[in-house]
This record gives structure tokens, C-alpha cells and sequence, in this order.
């Protein structure tokens, strides 16, 4: 450690560190743009500047710009001096001589980081006579605003978008004071973590462009925490609601998972909580097969009356761990069924197995991006977690900073380490079906079907054990890993095949015998799939519809059946069995049920999901949802109670919480504070800023008196602007990043311990598994045969490969508005050589046997002769083909002319 | 005597009065110092002999060349290439120097780069040409085909197993090229932009590899070093600073031009003697010693030595050594103007203080000089040229050198500014010229 001196305070930094750095993570007030904690320093906007003395007798010092400078022991600066404040006030003048003033029309205004360092620097009186350039504007997709007028070259959105995210189509052009950030042409922004701009751009150039068509600033949004319900990973966010719709979706800091930044599925996907189709309440079917609404109480007894000890439950893994609890309760954990298809829960199932035998560590994504060598087997994880990607993407960049230090250049030095390392990168193998966007990256990759990606896993098992046999891509990987002193290996559901996850397994387990810090990863496929499945019940979903089918009445939560089971067998169900069915958007399931319960969205209640790592995390109610809308488990609760099955139902969701703690994981008490949680100064944590405006008048038009404002008894929150959020309370029960002075997002720092560091108040989360990391010997070695046997290539037709789309794949981001603009046409990946003999050409259809619509046709160089890749979810029946399909060309395709499916990267 | 005792870049033009042709070069002694360094002698040895003549860097900076190729000498940390870079991105405004040396002496460079690959021992070597130097574009091709085909370059040079491949890389043409790391970008196919140092380019230039960025002049002058030793070297300056240099003069003198002469030879006689003095009727009023970017000299400097440390000392900089003269007729506000133009057109656009500081600056003096200049401004114009010409406040040299003109100007001539502003015109203008304008 160094002892520093700012303004004739001592502080305690780490040698070598960046000067902003340690400056910021005393949480003193620095201006700067260009820095950003993910992206380093690369000196541009010389906004930083400080003044540093030589030795104790200087008194002048000299100018230096802290991003651009070392800490070192005995160091002396000062912020405040003239002189240092007289230069950052001139750089904020500069770079207003061209933004316009804008800002009661920005969409950036109230939580614009130039307009912050505007008034910290103290600059108002504008000399400059000259007129402003402007620029013509692009149309970048349905994601992202620009307002290049409003630019101050601070180079960051190139910097995350091209360096540290990988995008190709986002670039700086001219030069001079005509520095233009944009793509070549118009055109939608092709990388799915586009919307990151919105949050590293400085000002208003980059804005969220479905947020701007329903716009609220920032200090009038109400928010609260919550998790993103988009796949597997848990990242952490802030949803924001104003007039009753959820306005936005940002990143909340987490300090082992998410960081700064998110993909464009969890940013761009929540807008289905707003759709007009939402179901509102309570109803029973009438016999003319239209749904009736009435009085909920009615509608509750008489669903009430159809339970009895032979109704079964199916969960869902898209809801929270509490409704799921609350269901198995009520019809009995015997009764219960996860809501995933049978190979789904099984794969799930294989990979609780292996993280309780342990032998390796579950990484958190900050573990991720500390791991020096990487295995992707089998997973396309850039389009099914896709922040998984983007850490795994930084993790090859470990080398870089090592070979930096070799040369004495500042690992925070951006440039510089990117300069010097160029093509230099970790070991990063990825075996997968089709190509995939990290394989830019890859050192090397392998192709195959299935069955070849199980083989070549074994191989890679086998080159542990002896690497002298070994050859070809598996002894490459081999050498890598062991070599590696924390090789990753990241396996998932995708594929269907529990031997591709067991092999992942007994890799990471090999390598920890041989005394490697190995980790795995297996990826679920949804927000809660690892919850519900911890939870577990005594049905799979092929018993759980075969029961249906045999007349139980069957409580299905927040699940669309015909998403886990084929059209035919669902059909044959629900006209034969009694389903009471829970959800929030219509669905297949929900129009074929006798009754029908309006549940709340993630953003209208309070609940708890567990990712990838069995990370339990709270999200938090925003809004309160209109009409007879609540959270599922409150229905189910009524239902029991109705029913006199009052050991299943629950007064309010600390009750229900702690119910599931005491019968499930105890840890789950931790995961974020209770209701009795207050703020010093005794009041609850409110979830309007202090600055919320209009509350009388928003509702005025309907009635002049102002409502009491809702007492929420079940969470830490209020709906009200009172009460201090403190940068210091626990990191789950932060409401929104704000702090005296720092309006934009860049005021998180104030609430970390270190700059990118670990919250003040704690991550948030617990992990439900202690995944031990002993070696074990006699694991998950035992070889068990492939459950799904796949086809000889002899068979006609071509094999089916499962595959996922960032914009598509999942369920509920698939309901929202910007994700359908984003989505393209339903397509089939086939190989050159398939393609040409089937006479087929990138854009035409081919009509897939079981399939009622075509797909349009994609070529992929890396997909094996004799496969085909189809992405699911994007219409119905696709989970379920058969293993072989038929397929044929169909020349009455026509494509969806409003997609935009050439800059999607397919597969 | 030979020319070539007392001009070792250029007198061997002189005496063959015409582009020095293969046989021309090796007849005057050519690639005589670059055999026997190759054969006779170790890199280091070499690095210590240019180090023993003290030949300082001719780009501008001045920097001691034996000392900058130390740096890179051995072995590099990790297995790969290393470069040797020869800037010829000249486009500094008044700076033809290099210019004629390609294309009249093209093999003296050649041979400077060989001897100085060898010492660092770089078997790829590039000479970055400004983009709109075509003749002597042509001369390198020719010169690099000339001496490839004797051996000169390629595998195995002069029967040793030194291989030096030698390509030219012509400018796509920005002024920031010449600056040593913006030139590395623009090599590699990037962004002209600076890059931040540490780390410096011998430890990790081009490609992330150790890598020497000399200037043309520099190159040519080692050739001779090779041949004649340290000490002869060192007795051709007549001051401090070593060798010859190429010195030049434009503006209105009765000859402008070129010419090779001993460091340190004082203004005047650069000018009187060589350049003829003033044409008839003008008076010098000040002059820009080494380039536009470096900072005026009035008459109580004229006397001076023109060398490193003299210039320095004066407030200035040699730069180039290729002055540019004002005489009285020209107007310093319309000249900082234009050369204000030139440097915020040139700006890479990566640093605030430089992107959008030198516009201010431009607009501000094209107000001026127009007649709308302002109370106050001149303060800008101080404060701008404080602020920007801080050693660390911009990211690299490029704004700082662009106050250098400013500032001494405003120092020097802050009469003619303020009685532009106060007149609302300017005296050096008839009425009947068109207004300053700022594209």
C-alpha cells in the first residue's frame, strides 16, 4: 500500500494502481469522461487533470491527468488546487463550444453525466462565438437513439462497443474537431450488448430508443431492484415504472456478476409487462368457450372446489422460487412438477449432481473473467447467456496485462496493453454445432453433431490422462487447460445431451485432481430453470400431462405447456383434464383452461430466482399491478384457503419467504433484508427519487383527490420519495444509483468500496450449494449412456441440432415490442453442401416435416453435412421435433420483408 | 578535399550536380561505412560509435540517437520482430529538407538504415513516406532495386547473415503522421492517433514490437559517422551539437533554399550569406527557426547559433532547422491565423484541448484580423496558450506545438493585436483583399 496525499489528506491506495482510481474509491469528486472502471484509461478528454508536486517543497506542482497517472508512495496531488480547477473548467468549456443546449429535450437531461461534470467544474458562462457543427443522424435499429450533435469525443461508446465487446459495426470516423461515432451506413447496431451504449455514453448520443418513444426523467421514474428475467445469469437491474408502465430497464452494479453491463435481451425484453393482452383478472371459462369475468372471490371457490389431494401442480421456471413453493404446498411436493421438459430437468438434475459432488468452483462472472484458459462445450453461450459471453470474451485477455507488466506498461493503461499484446489471447476452445460469435476469438474450434461433440469431449478426457496419445483439437485443449491455472469449462441445456454435461464435468474435476482451480459452468436455460429445480417435485412433465390427460385437475403456474410438450399431447390434455392456469400474458395454455388467474410480472412483485451459480436474488415489486393482477402465490394461497388447505396458504411473503428458508435452503433468509428493514431515520427505502415530481397531478384527470399512497408491508420499500437512500445499505436493497452531485449512473462508485469493487452494503445474493472444492476421485465418472440416441446418418433427413437466438429463444423477452423488431425471420441453419443439394440459397424457405410454417434459409460454413440447426422458440413445435427431420425446399417462400435478418448473427 | 569532408549529406550532389545515381554514391565512398559495419564490427559497436559522434535526432526533438537505439538493443522480452521505422512524413509547414535528400541521395538513407538495423539488429524496416511525395517515392523504389540487386538489402547483406528487408509505406497524409507513435498506428493499418507513453516505442512500437523511428536526416547522416569516426563528426559542428545540417529559408530573401552547413552556424549568416538577405524593401521582423510549430525569434535572437541548446535557450526550438521568415509586410495576426488553420485542420481529434482548443484559437485570430475581434480576447488567446501548451495537458506535442507560434507571437507582436481589435481592422490589409477566412 501507498500512502498519497490529496489536498493535505492522507489516504491509503495500492501502489501502482490509476490515480482516478484511487481518488474515486475514496469517493471524492473528480470530473472525468474517456475513464470508464471496465474500459481503463486512455487519456482522451483530459478532464481528470490534478495538480502533483515533485517533492514536499513544491508549491507550484504540475499539471497531469489522474487516469494517466501511477499511484506511488509518498505521492502528493491536489484537486482543488487553481489552477487544476481553472484547466477542467476550460475542457468543459471546450467541449461545449459544439453540444447544443439541448437538454430540455434530451433524453439523457437529469441524469446526463456532462451535465454533472458541468456544474462540478463550475463552468456556465459561454465565450466561444462560433457556430455549432451538427451532423445528420443515423437510424441504428429499433434499440438505440443517436444524436450525434450532442457528441464530446470521448471515444468510450467505440471503446466498449468495438474493444471490449467485439462489435464490428460501430466506428470513429473523420478527425479534427469533426469526429463522427456512428456505423458506415445506417443501419441496426448488430452486437446484442448495443444498449450498453446508452449507459457509456457520457450524454444524450446513445439513448434507449423504446424508452424515449414513452419517456419519464429519470427523476420522476419510481424503481426498485431486480433481477433480469431473460436467461440464466441473474444480472442485476434497475426497472423503473412511471403512470403504471415499466418505463426502462438499466444495469445495477454487481460486483460479482453483471458489472456495468448487460445484453440488449434483458435491456430491451421487459416491455412485455406493458402489453395490452396482459391478462387482468380473474375468470372462468364459459361453456360457449369465452372466458367470464366476475368476481374474483366466486371465481377462486369455485376453482377451489375442483382441488382435491389428486390436483397436481406444474411450476414454472420463469417464476419466483416463492409462487413455486407456494404450488408445491398446496398440491403436495409428490404432486409437483418443476415445468421443464424431462431432458431439461434431467440435464438440471445432472448438474445439481455434479456441483454437489463438487471438485471444481461454480465461478461467478468476475471468476470468469479471471480464468486463463476456457472450454465451451457444446453451448452456444453467446446468444443463451449472452453476458456469459462477454465475460469469457475478457477472460482471453488475461495474457495481455501479464505481457504489459513484462514491458512496465500500466495494466490500466488501455492502449497501450491492447497495443502491445495485439493478437495475443487466451486459450479459448470452443466445440459447438454451428458457429458461434465468440469463435472470432477462439484459438481453435471444433464442429460436429451431438454425438461428434460427446466424442470429442471423451477425447478430451482421455488427452487429460495421458496428453502423449492425445491429438488434434482435444490435445490442444488438453495442453491449454492443464496448463492454465484456472481452466473454465462451460457446458449447458441446450443440446439436450446429459453426457456433453457429465464430460464437462469430469473435465473440470480431472483438472482439479491434477491441482488446476477448475471451474464449470453448466448453463440453464431460464431465470428460476436452477430455483425450480432445487425446489424439485415427484412428477416430470411427461407424468405431469399424462395426469392432466387422466382428468386431475392440474394448477399450472405461469407456464405455457405448449412449450414443454408437443401441440398433439397438450391439446389431448386440457380437453380432458381441469387446468387452472396462472399467467400474466395470454397464451395456448391459458385460452384452453377451465380457469384463468391474472399473476404479476417480476416487475410487479416481490420474489427471489436462482441463476447458474445458485445464486438465490430478490427482485423487488416496482409498481403496483393494476386491476385483480397479483403475484401468483397470493392466488394460490386464496385457492388454498378456499379450499381449507390453510397449511398452504399464506399471509403475506415474509411468511411464505421464510416457510421456504425453513423447508428448503436455510440461506434463503439472507438473500436481502426483510420488511422491517429501515433506513436511519426510521423510514423505508423509497423507491421515488427525492426530486419525483407530479404526484398530485397524475391522476387528476380521474379524480382531483390524491390516493394514499400504497403502505407496502412486504418488502423494505415504500412507494414515496422520503427516506435517504445511503451509498452504504445493503447492496440488494439499492433503488437506484444516485448521489449528490452525480445524477447519471456514474455515480455508482459511491456506492462500491473500491471503483469496481464489491458494493459497499455487499453483492447481493446467496448461493444456495456450497459447491465443495475438494478433488474428488469417483465423481460423476461413471460414463452413462447418452439418453437421447440419435440416428445414424444413414436415416434420410437431416439431423436436428437445437439451437438458440439471443432475440427469439426465450419466452418472455420474446413478447416484448423492441425484441420483435429485432427478432428475425424463423430460419433453419443448413451446411453449404446441404443447402446446394437441396437447391436452396441463403433467403429462400425450407419447409421442415412437423413444422406448420417454413423457415428461411441460413448457410453456415462450420455446420456438419447431414445437420440442421433450428432456433427455438421462434414458433411453436420446434422443441419437439424428432431427432430426424424431413425437410424440402418450398418455393412459395416469401420472407418477412420488416425483419432485418441480415445483420442478426444466426447460430 | 573532397565535398564530402565538409557536407557528408549532400556534397556529393554537388559534385556530381545531379540525383545521385548507384555508381555515383559508391564511387563518393558510398555504403562503405555500411560494409564495414556489417563486417568489421558488432551492433554494439556501432551503437556506441553513433553515440560517440553525439548525432542528435533530426526530426526535431533532438534526441541522441546512438542513446535511443540502445534502447532496443539485444534481445527483446518475447520471441518476435523488431523494426526499424525511418519517418518521412515531413509535413511540417516550411520543411523540404528530407525531400531532397530522397530525392537526390536516396542511397545515403538506404545505407543510414542498414547501419542502423544492423545495430539494433531489425531485419524489417520501413520508411514511411509522406503520402504526396511522389518523385521521391519513385527515386526510393529505384534506390531500394539498385541496391537489392547488389546486395545491399534482402538476404544476406554484403555476404553476411544480416538480412534486411526494406519496404516503403506511402501516407494515406495527415500531419500527426509524423508524430512516432501516430506514424506506428498508421502503419499498422490503424487510426492516426497518438499513442500514450509508456510504453515507448523501443520497448513496444509497431505491432507491439521493439521498434527505432528515425528521421530521414538522421539516417543519412550515420552513413558518414561509419566512414570518418566519432571525432570528425563531432569537429564538423561549431558549437556543442555535432555534424552538419541541412538548414533552410523561405520567405522573401533573395534566395531561398537549402543548404548543408556546419551545426551551429548563426542566423544571419544562414541568411545573409546563404539565402542572400532580404529582398529589397522588406525587413525581417521574426522567423520561425525550425518549422511552424515552434516559437517565434525577433532581432535580439538573430545572431544566435542555430543549434539545440542555443535555440532552446532563446525560447524556441531548432526543430527542423528550415526557418520561416516574417517580414515587416506580413501581418503576425493573419500569419498565426493560417498557421492555427493548419493545425487545428490537422488535429487527430483524440484529446479535448486540441480537438476543440485550436478551432477557438483559429476562430478567435480570423476574428480578429477580420476586424471583430473583441476586449477580452487576447485573454483567451493567453489563457489558451497556457493551457494547451502544458507538457502533460494534451496527449501528445501536437497542440503544444501549435501555441508555440502563439504564444511568443503574443508576446513578441502584442501590439499588432491589440490595435486590430481596437481599430476593428487590420492595418496590413488595403481594403480591397477579401477577409480572412477560417476554411
Amino acid at each position: 500500500m501507498a500512502t498519497i496525499t490529496i489536498d493535505g489528506v492522507e489516504y491509503q491506495a495500492e501502489e501502482g494502481a490509476n490515480l482516478l482510481h484511487a481518488v474515486l474509491s475514496e469517493r471524492l469528486d473528480l470530473p472525468y469522461f474517456c475513464w470508464h472502471p471496465s474500459l481503463g484509461s486512455v487519456g482522451a478528454c483530459r478532464q481528470c487533470a490534478v495538480i502533483q508536486y515533485m517533492n514536499p517543497e513544491d508549491e507550484r506542482g504540475r499539471l497531469q491527468m489522474a487516469c494517466m497517472t501511477n499511484v506511488s508512495d509518498g505521492m502528493r496531488i491536489s484537486i482543488e488546487a487553481q489552477h487544476a480547477s481553472d484547466f477542467r473548467s476550460l475542457v468543459i468549456e471546450w467541449l461545449m463550444e459544439n453540444h447544443p443546449h439541448d437538454c430540455p429535450v434530451c433524453e439523457e437531461g437529469g441524469e446526463c453525466h456532462l451535465q454533472d461534470m458541468t456544474v462540478m467544474t463550475g463552468h456556465s458562462v459561454r465565450r466561444y462565438r462560433g457556430s455549432k457543427r451538427t451532423w445528420r443522424n443515423q437510424d441504428l435499429g429499433p434499440f438505440i437513439g443517436h444524436e450525434m450533435n450532442r457528441c464530446i469525443t470521448c471515444y468510450r461508446c467505440v471503446r466498449f462497443y468495438g474493444e471490449y465487446a467485439g462489435g464490428k459495426d460501430l466506428g470513429a470516423f473523420g478527425s479534427r474537431d469533426r469526429m463522427f461515432f456512428g456505423r458506415y451506413d445506417d443501419g441496426t447496431l448488430e452486437s446484442e450488448f448495443a444498449g450498453n451504449l446508452v449507459e457509456v455514453c457520457p450524454t444524450g448520443v446513445f439513448t434507449d430508443k423504446p424508452f424515449a418513444s414513452h419517456y419519464t426523467r429519470k427523476w420522476d421514474l419510481q424503481s426498485a431492484p431486480s433481477i433480469c428475467p431473460g436467461c440464466s445469469v441473474g444480472c442485476n437491474t434497475f426497472a423503473s415504472e412511471r403512470y403504471g408502465k415499466l418505463k426502462r430497464l438499466t444495469n445495477r452494479y454487481h460486483g460479482e456478476l453483471n458489472r456495468y453491463f448487460i445484453c440488449d435481451r434483458g435491456r430491451f425484453g421487459s416491455h412485455f409487462v406493458n402489453r395490452d393482452d396482459r391478462i387482468r383478472n380473474a375468470a372462468v371459462m364459459g361453456e360457449d368457450g369465452v372466458f367470464e369475468y366476475g368476481d374474483s372471490t366466486k371465481v377462486v371457490e369455485q376453482a377451489a372446489k375442483t382441488v382435491d389431494n389428486n390436483t397436481i401442480g406444474i411450476g414454472s421456471p420463469r417464476a419466483s422460487l416463492e409462487s413455486n413453493f407456494a404450488l408445491r404446498q398446496l398440491v403436495g411436493s409428490e404432486n409437483f412438477c418443476v415445468g421443464i421438459q424431462d431432458v431439461e430437468l434431467e440435464l438440471v438434475n445432472t448438474s445439481i449432481e455434479v456441483m454437489n459432488e463438487g471438485g471444481f468452483t461454480v465461478p461467478s462472472l468476475d471468476q470468469v473473467e479471471q480464468s486463463d484458459a476456457v472450454l465451451v462445450l457444446g453451448e452456444d453461450i453467446s446468444n443463451s447467456a449472452p453476458r456469459i459471453a462477454l465475460a469469457v470474451r475478457q477472460s482471453t485477455r488475461l495474457v495481455s496485462f501479464e505481457l504489459a507488466t513484462g514491458a512496465d506498461i500500466p495494466v490500466w493503461q488501455d492502449a497501450g496493453v491492447r497495443g502491445h499484446a495485439q493478437h495475443s489471447r487466451n486459450p479459448l476452445f470452443i466445440a459447438s454445432p454451428a458457429s458461434t460469435r465468440l469463435d472470432e476469438i477462439a484459438t481453435e474450434v471444433a464442429s460436429g453433431s451431438v454425438t461428434d461433440l460427446i466424442e470429442i469431449g471423451r477425447s478430451i478426457e482421455h488427452a487429460l490422462e495421458n496428453q502423449q496419445a492425445a491429438s488434434g483439437f482435444a490435445a490442444s485443449v488438453a495442453k491449454a487447460l492443464s496448463s492454465a491455472e484456472c481452466p473454465l469449462v462451460i457446458a449447458g441445456c441446450s443440446l439436450g445431451s446429459d453426457a456433453l454435461v457429465r464430460s464437462a464435468a469430469r473435465i473440470a474435476q480431472t483438472l482439479k485432481r491434477s491441482g488446476n482451480d477448475s471451474r464449470l459452468i453448466v448453463v440453464p436455460r431460464e431465470a428460476n430453470t436452477m430455483g425450480v429445480a432445487l425446489l424439485g417435485g415427484g412428477l416430470s412433465m411427461t407424468q405431469a400431462i399424462e395426469r392432466l390427460s387422466s382428468g386431475s385437475t392440474t394448477i399450472v403456474l405461469e407456464n405455457d405447456l405448449y412449450r414443454r410438450a408437443s401441440s398433439d399431447v397438450v391439446d389431448e390434455a386440457l380437453k380432458n383434464g381441469t387446468c387452472i392456469a396462472l399467467d400474466s400474458v395470454e397464451n395456448s395454455t391459458i385460452g384452453k383452461s377451465r380457469f384463468a388467474f391474472p399473476a404479476a410480472t417480476y416487475a410487479e412483485q416481490t420474489g427471489t430466482f436462482v441463476n447458474y451459480e445458485t445464486r438465490a436474488q430478490r427482485f423487488f415489486q416496482v409498481f403496483e399491478p393494476l386491476d385483480e393482477i397479483q403475484s401468483s402465490w397470493k392466488w394460490l394461497s386464496q385457492l388454498a384457503t378456499a379450499g381449507g388447505r390453510d397449511e398452504a396458504s399464506w399471509e403475506s411473503f415474509e411468511v411464505l419467504a421464510s416457510n421456504c428458508a425453513d423447508s428448503t435452503f436455510e440461506e434463503l433468509c439472507n438473500v436481502a433484508p426483510s420488511a422491517d428493514f429501515r433506513l436511519t431515520g426510521g423510514s423505508r427505502i423509497p423507491r421515488q427519487t427525492h426530486r419525483y415530481s407530479g404526484r398530485t397531478a397524475m391522476l387528476a384527470h380521474d379524480n382531483i383527490h390524491e390516493p394514499k399512497s400504497t403502505v407496502d408491508s412486504e418488502t423494505p420499500f415504500s412507494y414515496s420519495m422520503e427516506g435517504q437512500v445511503s451509498t452504504d445499505q445493503d447492496g440488494a436493497v439499492i433503488p437506484y444509483a444516485w448521489s449528490p452531485g452525480w445524477n447519471s449512473n456514474q455515480s455508482v462508485f459511491k456506492f462500491q468500496q473500491e471503483v469496481g469493487g464489491e458494493l459497499a452494503g455487499g453483492d447481493p445474493g446467496v448461493r444456495l450449494l456450497d459447491v465443495s472444492t475438494d478433488p474428488v476421485t469417483n465423481g460423476s465418472a461413471k460414463e452413462q449412456s447418452d439418453s437421447q440416441s440419435r440416428g445414424e446418418s444413414s436415416e434420410s433427413g437431416l439431423e436436428l441440432v437445437p439451437m438458440n437466438d439471443v432475440f427469439g429463444s426465450d419466452e418472455l423477452s420474446s413478447l416484448s415490442w423492441p425484441i420483435q423488431k429485432r427478432m428475425s425471420s424463423p430460419y433453419a441453419v443448413l451446411s453449404k453442401q446441404d443447402a446446394e443439394e437441396l437447391d436452396l440459397q441463403v433467403g429462400m424457405g425450407i419447409s421442415v416435416a412437423g413444422l406448420e410454417e417454413s423457415l428461411e434459409v441460413c448457410i453456415d460454413d462450420r455446420l456438419r453435412p447431414g445437420l440442421i440447426g433450428i432456433p427455438q422458440g421462434f414458433i411453436r413445435g420446434t422443441e419437439f421435433l424428432p431427432s430426424r427431420v424431413e425437410v424440402a425446399r418450398d418455393p412459395d417462400y416469401v420472407g418477412r420483408s420488416d425483419t432485418n435478418a441480415d445483420v442478426i448473427a444466426k447460430g | 578535399m573532397s565535398l564530402l569532408d565538409t557536407k557528408p549529406l549532400i556534397g556529393r550532389v554537388e559534385e556530381v550536380g545531379d540525383r545521385i545515381a548507384l555508381a555515383d554514391y559508391e564511387s563518393g565512398g558510398g555504403y562503405s561505412g555500411a560494409r564495414n559495419a556489417l563486417t568489421q564490427m558488432s551492433p554494439e559497436e556501432v551503437i556506441d560509435l553513433v553515440k560517440d559522434a553525439g548525432l542528435k535526432g533530426r526530426g526535431g526533438a533532438g534526441f541522441p540517437t546512438g542513446m535511443k537505439w540502445n534502447f532496443a538493443k539485444g534481445e527483446p522480452l518475447t520471441p518476435g520482430p523488431k523494426y526499424l521505422v525511418c519517418n518521412a512524413d515531413e509535413m511540417e509547414p516550411g520543411t523540404f529538407k528530407d525531400r531532397y535528400l530522397m530525392e537526390y541521395n536516396p542511397h545515403i538513407l538506404i545505407e543510414g538504415m542498414i547501419i542502423g538495423a544492423f545495430a539494433i539488429q531489425a531485419e524489417i524496416a520501413y520508411i514511411f513516406l509522406r503520402g504526396e511525395y511522389h518523385d521521391p517515392y519513385d527515386q526510393l523504389i529505384r534506390a531500394i532495386g539498385e541496391a537489392t540487386e547488389r546486395g545491399y538489402l534482402g538476404t544476406s547483406v554484403f555476404g553476411t547473415d544480416f538480412n534486411l528487408d526494406l519496404r516503403v509505406h506511402l501516407s494515406g497524409g495527415r500531419y500527426i503522421c509524423g508524430e512516432e507513435t501516430a506514424l506506428l498506428n498508421a502503419l499498422e493499418g490503424k487510426r492516426a492517433q497518438p499513442r500514450s507513453k509508456p510504453p515507448f516505442p523501443p520497448a513496444s512500437g509497431a505491432w507491439g514490437r521493439p521498434t527505432i523511428v528515425n528521421n530521414v536526416e538522421t539516417f543519412c547522416n550515420v552513413p558518414a559517422i561509419l566512414r570518418n569516426g566519432s571525432q570528425w563528426y563531432q569537429d564538423l559542428g561549431l558549437t556543442e551539437d555535432a555534424g552538419t545540417k541541412l538548414y533552410g529559408v523561405s520567405g522573401r530573401v533573395n534566395n531561398p533554399g537549402l543548404w548543408e552547413l556546419p551545426m551551429g552556424t548563426p542566423i544571419r549568416e544562414i541568411i545573409d550569406d546563404h539565402a542572400g538577405g532580404m529582398l529589397n524593401g522588406f525587413k525581417l521582423r521574426g522567423l520561425l527557426p525550425g518549422g511552424a510549430s515552434t516559437d517565434f525569434l525577433v532581432e535580439e535572437h538573430f545572431d544566435l547559433a542555430m543549434d539545440y541548446a542555443t535555440i532552446q535557450s532563446a525560447g524556441s526550438r531548432m526543430g527542423t532547422g528550415t526557418m520561416i521568415l516574417m517580414d515587416d509586410s506580413i501581418c503576425p495576426v493573419d500569419m498565426c491565423r493560417n498557421l492555427e488553420h493548419f493545425f487545428a485542420q490537422e488535429s487527430c481529434g483524440f484529446c479535448t484541448p486540441c480537438r476543440e482548443g485550436i478551432p477557438w484559437v483559429e476562430s478567435l485570430l480570423t476574428d480578429i484580423e477580420n476586424g471583430k475581434g473583441q476586449p477580452g480576447d487576447l485573454e483567451i488567446l493567453d489563457q489558451h496558450a497556457a493551457y494547451i501548451g502544458g507538457p502533460s495537458n494534451t496527449f501528445c506535442l501536437h497542440a503544444p506545438g501549435a501555441m508555440e507560434p502563439l504564444q511568443s507571437a503574443l508576446k513578441y507582436f502584442r501590439e499588432d493585436f491589440e490595435q486590430h481589435i481596437k481599430l476593428g481592422k487590420c492595418p496590413y490589409r488595403s481594403r480591397t483583399e477579401s477577409p480572412a477566412s477560417s476554411d
